[in-house]
């Protein structure tokens, strides 16, 4: 057997990607995986006997530029020929559809205001979006290299024309709520439109700082970064890049948890030789690049012992609290929403902005909110395989649930948070109770748990100002390369930021390979 | 006199929380503070000197002293984690250290920078004290991350400790009984029975001479004391206060935080503060080994080479160059670095600096620009320099074992 260059820890997305890129460049290559299946949060999963689904319910950040550079639609995946609506849904206001330059069903004003508020940005996520696929240079860098990337950032910037490039500046770190109300009025639509600068973070509507940054980041997506679902699914993804790692000679060990990183020390400093797995089995390679998230990776595979003080303690100390659980439904029947035809389509079941504003605020002090907001998908509308015939699946994104709540999970609070998710339901789509088969209800504790992520953290840490760009997930780990010599990350942690995005592993191939 | 102790027992002095805290020794130090020259040091009231900053020197150098240091920190470090823990954290291998040694540590932030310094007792395989100036607890809280199997107890006041230094200090643990402790070597660490209790000797110091650190449960702190000064009375003993060490431990050659390094965590301005390597304590960097904290930013700069570097100077004339920039020819034209500590030097009879100057211009000449107050009126002096590389005082005596007996 020849010698490994590189283990990828962890099968996710990122680290298929990331895995398959060497690999091509002629790297021997092991991805271990702990879980028995590939894909990560994308990983297609019976939750119900013939009901499968996977975490990830639609594709909205995966950009264009990492489809092609893993020629993934000749592996079977093809992006959905359009994005799919967003539906805007409140008990107190009629349907409000939403797609990429038009909206129907909001009030003469919105409707008005909405493509231009659109196409205004767009056009900043345009000029943003070479930056995702780089890597940000180290903060006090004066490399040719470094210097470059913020010359072209600046460019791309100045580009947009003056008025433009003004108003980048004024809304790039403005709260989701104060951009959305400037421009429209209707309540359930705001709400809507928020959504996107928030789901998976620690940000309500009226959080400043983030929202409008994050949303611009999604918008480098296909499609715009509106929400799609491919022909087949989220899983003809994951298919896709297991077969284009596959053919590139990647092997996968799936079922095989890493225990630990293995460190040696020299004169030279510290290497990293490679990883244990749980079964004790040692694995030797040049380099190992984890996918994990940071926290997993320094504090527990690693050790902090092996780290710098203060560098280990910024480990500890990063920010990567989940708040959304995820809710599976398997219905004998396809569900029907109040005053929707079907409900294909992305349906945001929040009334208001307050109303995203009031669950957060009963979150972030440990207590489920009175009335859940939540993104909701019916994935058996794109993919019936997934079901069994004339059956459905209800995903729901569910904000925000606390993954420490005060007193615990306990069994009771869970039934709680049930009853109260199929409540709220049940007000857009009478009768779905008496549709439901069986359930998942996976809090950010399970999440954590099924899924090794810290916190239950779908972007691993927080996508906030001082965890993003240069910074994520802290500096002298930014760029890909780590303090032990011949260690990378690759996942969610590292820049640009987390969903189903694939920019972290593409990146970090290229610098591992630079 | 005014008696503190009355005031911390009282409960309606407002200012109860704010009094300096009294030493063990206390008591018996307030009565020999002649002059009543009290500073404070880790909220410790602590003699600046007692009767007169010179005749204490003079003790330190002819007979002995002893010196105060309840206020200075101790942590107690225990457990299967300890050595780890403290050998990530350190600059040095404490790997090779046996019990009942003692080592002078430095500690550094991630970019090398000097924390502190301070000394590591080891008292057993898994249990240390380590010691040092400045309150190091938030420090030691953050190097125990991925450490489980220790704990860090602060210690400072479950010890009473009393450094004796001077060529007649172990003539007077001889006197005292305890003339076993005459196998100690520099830095061995020896255990005592004393007046029921046990007493710890380590053959330490900051003054560079011959001399030893006491160390007692508190409440054996004045039995300790009255023992010591009436063995002593032959052997000139004599309490010291803060000047004194300052003048002794610049003799010696040691760094002084404040004086010499800007610790690391409390300075605000960009590279104020200082690696090893720019305080000349390269060798007590240890580059082989794999791992501590600071390393990778010490290495880089030991390839490139400190930009200046703590120097020894001796200086022509007699007036102490305290303050005073440094400058690479008479003309006073090119500035080179500047002086961090300076005496004129009775025991060596020389006019004596630390002094942090640029490497480069090491190899070249050096030129002190010296003010000098005479009756009010500022007098100025440009005076030639010269680097040496050994401690200024050193004498033989400070590392005789047995130790002399007079």
């Amino acid at each position: 057997m020849t010698a490994t260059d590189t283990i990828i820890i962890g099968g996710g997305h990122n680290g298929l990607i990331c895995a398959t890129l060497l690999a091509r460049a002629g790297q021997k290559v092991v991805i271990v995986e702990a879980d028995s299946q590939l894909g990560g949060l994308a990983r297609h999963r019976a939750f119900y006997p013939g009901f499968h689904a996977s975490v990830a319910q639609t594709l909205y950040a995966l950009p264009k530029a990492v489809i092609d550079s893993l020629s993934l639609e000749k592996y079977g995946f093809e992006p959905a020929k359009e994005p799919i609506e967003t539906i805007a849904l409140s008990p107190a206001e009629p349907p409000i559809f939403l797609s990429r330059n038009a909206i129907a069903g909001a009030t003469d004003t919105d409707r008005r205001a909405f493509p231009a508020f659109q196409q205004r940005l767009q056009r900043f996520s345009q000029a943003l979006s070479p930056f995702w696929a780089k890597t940000l240079p180290r903060l006090g860098a004066t490399g040719l290299q470094g210097l470059m990337t913020y010359g072209h950032l600046g460019v791309k910037l100045r580009t947009l024309g003056k008025a433009d490039m003004l108003e980048f500046f004024r809304v790039a770190t403005l709260p989701m709520r104060d951009l959305v109300d400037e421009h429209f009025e209707g309540e359930s639509l705001k709400a809507a439109l928020c959504w996107d600068g928030l789901l998976g973070s620690q940000l309500a509507p009226r959080s400043p700082n983030q929202g409008v940054l994050t949303l611009l980041n999604r918008k480098a997506g296909y499609w715009g970064g509106s929400h799609s679902a491919p022909e087949g699914g989220i899983a003809t993804l994951i298919s896709a890049l297991v077969a284009a790692a596959t053919e590139a000679g990647v092997q996968c060990l799936t079922g095989n948890a890493v225990q630990h990183i293995s460190v040696e020390g020299s004169e030279q400093g510290l290497f990293c030789t490679g990883v244990e797995l749980a079964n004790g089995e040692v694995l030797k390679s040049q380099r190992v690049a984890s996918s994990a998230d940071p926290k997993t990776t320094f504090l527990d595979l690693v050790g902090a012992q092996h780290l710098e003080i203060e560098f280990s303690n910024r480990i500890r100390r990063l920010r990567s609290k989940g708040y959304v659980a995820k809710l599976h439904l398997a219905l004998s029947e396809l569900p029907v929403f109040s005053g929707l035809d079907k409900p294909l389509g992305r349906l945001i079941l929040a009334p208001s902005m307050d109303a995203i504003e009031f669950a957060w605020d009963a979150a972030k002090y440990g207590e489920l909110p009175e009335e859940p907001v939540m993104e909701v998908f019916i994935p058996t509308l794109i993919d019936p395989s997934s079901a069994p015939p004339g059956q459905h699946i209800l995903s729901a994104n569910v904000m925000y649930i606390p993954g420490e709540p005060k007193g615990g999970w306990t069994q009771s609070l869970r039934q709680q948070l049930m009853q109260q998710l199929m409540e709220t339901l049940s007000e857009y789509a009478p009768g779905i109770e008496n549709l439901v088969l069986g359930s998942e209800l996976l809090t950010p504790a399970d999440l954590e748990h099924t899924f090794r992520l810290t916190g239950g953290h779908w972007h691993h840490i927080e996508p906030a100002i001082d965890q993003l760009l240069m910074m994520r997930p802290t500096y002298e780990a930014a760029q890909y390369k780590t303090p032990i010599e011949g260690l990378y990350l690759c996942g969610a942690g590292s820049h640009p930021a987390g969903d189903v995005s694939g920019n972290p592993g593409r990146n970090a191939a290229r610098e591992m390979l630079s | 006199m005014s008696n503190p102790d009355i005031l911390r027992q009282n409960t309606s002095d407002p200012f109860a929380g704010e009094r300096l805290k009294l030493s063990y020794f206390h008591e018996r130090q307030a009565v020999l503070n002649l002059r009543d020259a009290w500073s404070s040091w880790n909220g410790f009231k602590f003699a600046d000197y007692y009767y007169d900053v010179d005749y204490e020197y003079f003790c330190i150098r002819n007979t002995c002293g002893t010196y105060d240091i309840c206020p200075m920190q101790k942590y107690l470090i225990e457990g299967p984690d300890a050595l780890a823990m403290l050998n990530r954290m350190v600059t040095r291998d404490l790997s090779r250290l046996r019990v009942d040694r003692v080592t002078y540590v430095a500690w550094c932030n991630d970019s090398g920078r000097l924390i502190d310094d301070g000394t590591v007792f080891r008292l057993g395989d898994t249990r240390f004290l380590l010691t040092c100036g400045s309150p190091c607890l938030a420090w030691l809280r953050k190097s125990t991350l991925g450490f489980d199997h220790l704990t860090v107890t602060e210690y400072t006041e479950d010890l009473a400790a009393l450094s004796l230094q001077g060529p007649t200090s172990f003539a007077v643990l001889d006197a005292m009984g305890l003339a076993a402790a005459h196998t100690l070597k520099p830095f061995d660490i020896g255990h005592f029975p004393f007046a029921g209790g046990e007493l710890m000797i380590s053959r330490t110091g900051f003054t560079g001479d011959l001399g030893y650190e006491l160390w007692i449960e508190p409440d054996l702190a004045l039995t300790l004391w009255d023992s010591l000064y009436e063995a002593g009375e032959d052997y000139g003993i004599q309490p010291y206060g803060e000047s004194a060490t300052n003048m002794a431990r610049l003799e010696a050659g040691f760094i002084m935080p404040y004086m010499e390094f800007n610790e690391a965590l409390k300075t605000v301005n960009f590279e104020y503060d200082q690696t090893p390597l720019d305080l000349d304590l390269e060798w007590l960097v240890d580059f082989t080994k794999p791992h501590f904290n600071g390393r990778r930013a010490l290495l880089e700069q030991k390839t490139r080479g400190p930009k200046a570097r703590l120097t020894k100077l001796t200086i022509e004339g007699n007036k102490p160059a305290d303050g005073a920039l440094l400058y690479s020819d008479q003309t006073c034209g090119k500035e080179i670095g500047y002086v961090t500590s300076a005496m004129w030097s009775p025991a060596v009879k020389a006019n004596i600096a630390l002094a942090m100057i640029d490497t480069k211009a090491l190899r070249g000449e050096i030129w002190a620009e010296i003010y000098y107050q005479r009756e009010l009126r500022y007098h100025q002096k440009i005076v030639r320099c010269t680097a040496v590389s050994k401690p200024f005082w050193a004498p033989a005596r400070a590392r005789a074992t047995p130790p002399q007996l007079t």
